[in-house]
């Protein structure tokens, strides 16, 4: 099986501050990681070849530091890396258009996996788009994978329920963190990272992604929380029959 | 200069980082209420290469350098002093010396299995009358055809009821004083092999540390480290190493305090807001962090000399007294800032107050050090 990981370079968001006067999340000297549930979706990729051998390539459209966020991964297990600088003015649309131009690059694959979001901006809608750009089966929320030979059967997460679905290949899926636990690289697994090649390809490489955002950001702002601090400090009976009331009254309870 | 980690180091500390979060952070506190040795965490630490960090690949280990062998001993010292020395001791006081004074035979048998974790290595020096004073040790070792008999007793041996490969020290000729002493790699299943009564410590409880009695244990001619009255010179280097490792490791049990503080001084109110609000508090805050980074460039700085191949012994020295020292004024902060809670079980620094002590006696009192750092500017 050739599998490609769709990964990105995140700010590790418990990390992030929000300053008090302006309300912008303050990311300067905030460490860079790669997005939790795209290490996710890279395990799940080494678990296939595991089985059935092949080849697993990563992608990741980011800024030239992600380089080393890279290098992670190909330690986990990837064998190749490739990336694509991120353009200055870039969303969703954009960044699907370079991934499927990334991905007719590379040419013949058999699974896509993706995070079901990433942990930055949780839009969820990259591996959905990546897909219809490729016009490929999807399969999101995948919470179990088990490959044959000729299909793929998943599993999907829909909260209440789930969801089994059998599909042939080409196939991309998106997987939750509960799919399994991603592994640590060992200490030689770092240092043969090393020797795995990473591709750096140009959006004038990727010359049929020629596009421009559909989505322009205007502000991003932290939403303040603000608590009602409110004490029952009757005795325990009255007091849970209020704040019971209140939970009511907040719309908590029904 | 550049006072920076390089990418691969970084790699490697949060992996480590990562390792010790999920794995030794959880269990810390039940190990070192039971005093249960950290035995799963060192399995699964082999795996991830972290008992052959310095140890060179032929030989199945990693063959990182110093500096990074460094983070790691502090990463898992952040969440478990135990662990931590464990894993300094297996490293720098058992692999080093075979790798710097083993012959190419004893290399080969003993450092893949001390890189896999198939054995866990121990350093046996001290002595009930031969602490500090290395050179006063009294056990013997006697050439007898094709084995040496030792005999005598160990104390305060880290991982001595587990060790499976040990370094040992014995005297070979008493009339020569410190050059009559020999090093020996000696393994657990040898004749005459025993291990005494295990201390009831202070702290870092899931580190088994016991006495060991040689009664005529029989070593094999070929496991003689170095030649014969090598073995305070070899007592002496791989203790320099040692320090270092041990410097790291109170440099994590610091860190340690300093995010405990950091998490419980938020979260805490008195008077009406966090106490992280008060002067009193953000000045203990500042002085912990302060010295904590000023400990650890010293590490760094220790680590580097000696991956230079330059004399480090005054680095080491300097780094091991002034860590320790940080570690302890970082613990006695925590728990005051905890307050009362920090007087309990309950709270990790509690746990941390009793490990830091250690750091500031073995390896090396912090009178040693200093004697060390002023005999090599004073000659």
């Amino acid at each position: 099986m050739n599998i490609i990981v769709c990964a990105k370079q995140v700010v590790d968001v418990s990390e992030i501050k929000i300053d008090a006067s302006t309300k912008k999340p303050i990311l300067a000297g905030i460490p860079q990681k790669i997005s939790d549930i795209d290490k996710n979706a890279l395990e799940e990729a080494i678990k296939v070849k595991e089985k059935t051998g092949g080849k697993i390539t990563v992608i990741t459209v980011g800024t030239p530091d992600a380089k080393e966020r890279i290098k992670e991964l190909l330690a986990m297990g990837a064998d190749e890396g490739v990336l694509i600088p991120q353009p200055q003015h870039a969303d969703y649309y954009v960044i699907a258009h370079l991934l499927a131009a990334a991905v007719k690059k590379i040419g013949s694959y058999d699974i896509i996996l993706c995070g079901e979001a990433s942990i930055d901006m949780f839009s969820g809608q990259m591996g959905p788009r990546l897909a219809g750009l490729l016009n490929i089966p999807q399969i999101t929320y995948a919470q179990k994978i088990t490959v044959e030979k000729d299909t793929l059967v998943s599993e999907r997460n829909l909260g209440d329920k789930a969801v089994t679905i059998e599909t042939t290949y080409p196939v991309l899926l998106t997987v939750t963190k509960e799919i399994n636990q991603p592994r640590l690289p060992s200490l030689m697994q770092i240092l043969s990272a090393a020797n795995k090649p990473i591709h750096e390809w140009s959006v004038a490489d990727l010359a049929s992604a020629d596009v421009t955002p559909k989505v322009h950001t205007i502000d991003v702002k932290g939403v303040p929380m603000q608590r009602k601090n409110i004490i029952f400090q009757d005795d325990v009976d009255q007091s849970v029959t209020k704040l019971v009331d209140e939970l009511a009254k907040a719309g908590v309870l029904r | 200069m550049k006072l920076e980690l390089n990418e691969q180091q970084k790699m490697i500390r949060n992996m480590v980082r990562e390792f010790a979060e999920k794995e030794i952070a959880p269990i810390a506190a039940e190990l070192d209420k039971k005093g249960e040795y950290p035995t799963k965490t060192l399995e699964k630490m082999a795996k991830l290469g972290l008992l052959g960090i310095i140890i060179p690949t032929e030989y199945g280990g990693a063959g990182l350098d110093v500096v990074t062998y460094a983070t790691v001993i502090e990463e898992i010292s952040r969440k478990c002093a135990s662990t931590g020395v464990i894993t300094s001791v297996h490293n720098s006081l058992v692999a080093w010396p075979i790798m710097k004074y083993g012959t190419e035979e004893q290399k080969k048998k003993y450092l893949p299995r001390l890189a896999t974790g198939e054995k866990i290595g121990a350093f046996a020096g001290t002595e009930p009358n031969a602490g500090s004073d290395l050179g006063g040790m009294q056990t013997t070792a006697v050439l007898k055809g094709n084995k040496y008999v030792i005999n005598g007793d160990k104390t305060f041996i880290t991982s001595g009821p587990k060790a499976g490969i040990l370094i040992v020290f014995a005297v070979t000729d008493k009339s020569a004083a410190s050059k009559g002493i020999s090093a020996f790699i000696v393994e657990n299943t040898m004749k005459g092999f025993k291990v005494g009564s295990i201390f009831d410590k202070m702290g870092i409880n899931a580190n088994l540390v016991s006495e060991l009695i040689f009664e005529d244990m029989e070593v094999p001619k070929e496991n003689l480290l170095g030649k014969e009255g090598d073995g305070f010179k070899i007592a002496l280097s791989t203790l320099d190493g040692g320090r270092i490792g041990i410097a790291a490791q109170a440099v994590g049990i610091a860190q340690a305090a300093l995010d405990e503080s950091i998490t419980y001084a938020k979260q805490r109110e008195q008077f009406g807001k966090p106490i992280a609000k008060f002067q009193a508090i953000q000045w203990m805050i500042a002085d912990m962090a302060t010295r904590i980074q000023a400990a650890r460039f010293l590490v760094y700085n220790a680590a580097f000399v000696k991956d230079k191949g330059e004399r480090f012994s005054k680095e080491a020295a300097m780094a091991k007294l002034y860590a320790s020292e940080t570690a302890m004024d970082a613990v006695i902060k925590a728990v005051q800032i905890h307050g009362g809670y920090g007087y309990t079980k309950e709270y990790t620094v509690e746990r941390l107050f009793r490990d830091a002590k250690i750091t500031e006696i073995y390896e090396g009192t912090s009178e040693v050090q200093r004697m060390v750092i002023a005999a090599n500017l004073l000659g």
